[in-house]
């Protein structure tokens, strides 16, 4: 049986019709809640913005008018709404779970071994990115977005987006000399 | 690898991210493909890409997913709203939403013989208003001591240029959430009379509303005037 689409889900999610939104919610909330997680790095928040992005979603269905991909729509509505939760705490809190995963380890025993493990300590380093970077080495390597879509997106030209990644692994690749692994340019 | 090639990443190396997700397209993948089997320092770099790549996947899906009961909290939100209005009614509770509801109602080509038809009715009307001016103060209107001739005076106002990609409903809501109103325009330059309080301000109570305007969403150009 062939999938409804995006934009067939959405007109009649205008229509006020809960299947059609039960099904667009089961097919991005998962995606939607880990690109919101990674920005704002707290479950809880995570999962409040979640429902929120999906209510703004049947509250603009109606004013929805196809010039993006609805996936496009929906990410970056959860984009606005995760800046905005950022916004409100710049200091950025971190969930102990994110904290220890991030601490210096710089007289650490299993410092060590962990630097052994370079993969390890790269997702350490991808945690320690900026929420610029975090979202769009997100974006890219995990949500597989292209770089169009990217850019409808983050609402920024195709060429920096570009760019703009290739600064986030100049970044990750510093944070990585700084635990000891050079890996060159970038 | 020369300090030149650092400063300025060729193409195909910004591509690589992409090339590793598999969201390029078949001609700039060919293009990176050509790329990673002549420069073997290039293709060492995309092993990293790929570290990457992985690790992040890792890191997201170690995040785990939401918790079972989203799917409730969601629909709880949504039982939450207003009931959905039907098409054709109006049921918002301000005169901006309903002014603002009534427009996005309207298909293009009659917003746009309407508005024709309103500008046409307001020139007719501040035709008439003007005649009605003259012939007043032909036939002797005066002043009053309590009451000024222009009832604008009244209060404080600004001109304001709104955005141009400002639509109706922005515009509408604005002036409703702020309960200012506009009394004149668009003039030359496309400025909006707006009275921005009841009464006159002070010139530094008036200078804090502009102030504080400037950072709005819909405005464009604001400027004190009298």
């Amino acid at each position: 049986m062939p999938t409804t689409s995006d934009q067939v889900l959405i007109g009649r999610i205008a229509k006020s019709d809960r299947l059609a939104m039960e099904e667009l919610y089961g097919r991005y909330r998962l995606p939607v809640y880990r690109f919101v997680l990674r920005m704002v790095r707290n479950p809880t928040i995570a999962e409040d913005l979640n429902s929120d992005v999906f209510l703004d979603v049947w509250r603009q269905a109606g004013t929805f008018e196809g010039r993006s991909a609805v996936s496009t729509w929906i990410f970056s509505i959860a984009r606005f709404k995760a800046l905005n939760a950022l916004q409100r705490r710049p200091t950025e809190e971190l969930d102990d779970e994110t904290a220890d995963a991030i601490e210096d380890q710089a007289d650490d025993p299993e410092v060590a071994l962990a630097k052994k493990d370079k993969a390890a300590v790269l997702r350490a380093c991808l945690l320690k990115l900026s929420a610029e970077h975090r979202e769009i080495v997100n974006l890219v390597y995990y949500q597989h977005k292209s770089v169009e879509e990217v850019a409808g997106i983050v609402g920024i030209p195709e060429a920096t987006v570009k760019t703009r990644m290739f600064y986030a692994r100049k970044k990750l690749s510093e944070l990585l000399t700084e635990q000891g692994i050079e890996r060159g340019w970038p | 690898m020369n300090a030149a090639k650092q400063s300025e990443p060729s193409e195909i190396e910004l591509l690589l991210p992409w090339y590793a997700a598999g969201t390029l397209d078949a001609r700039e993948s060919q293009q990176v493909e050509a790329a990673l089997a002549n420069d073997p320092e290039l293709a060492a770099r995309y092993e990293w890409v790929r570290a990457e790549l992985e690790q992040e996947t890792h890191v997201s899906e170690a995040a785990g997913a939401p918790s079972s009961r989203d799917v409730k909290t969601l629909f709880a939100k949504i039982d939450a709203l207003p009931a959905r209005r039907p098409r054709g009614q109006l049921q918002s509770s301000s005169f901006g939403e309903r002014i603002a509801e009534f427009l996005a109602s309207l298909s293009p080509r009659t917003l746009a013989w309407s508005a024709a038809a309103a500008v046409l009715a307001i020139a007719l009307q501040a035709g008439l208003l003007a005649d009605l001016m003259i012939k007043e103060r032909t036939v002797g209107g005066y002043d009053t001591a309590s009451a000024p001739a222009n009832a604008q005076s009244e209060g404080a106002y600004v001109l304001i240029r709104f955005k141009p990609q400002t639509t109706a409903t922005d515009i509408a809501n604005f002036l409703d959430s702020n309960k200012y109103s506009i009394v004149a325009g668009p003039s030359v330059g496309q400025l909006f009379r707006v009275r921005v309080a009841p009464n006159k301000l002070a010139k530094d109570d008036l200078m804090r509303v502009v102030t504080s305007l400037q950072g709005d969403k819909v405005v464009d150009f604001i400027a004190l005037t009298d």
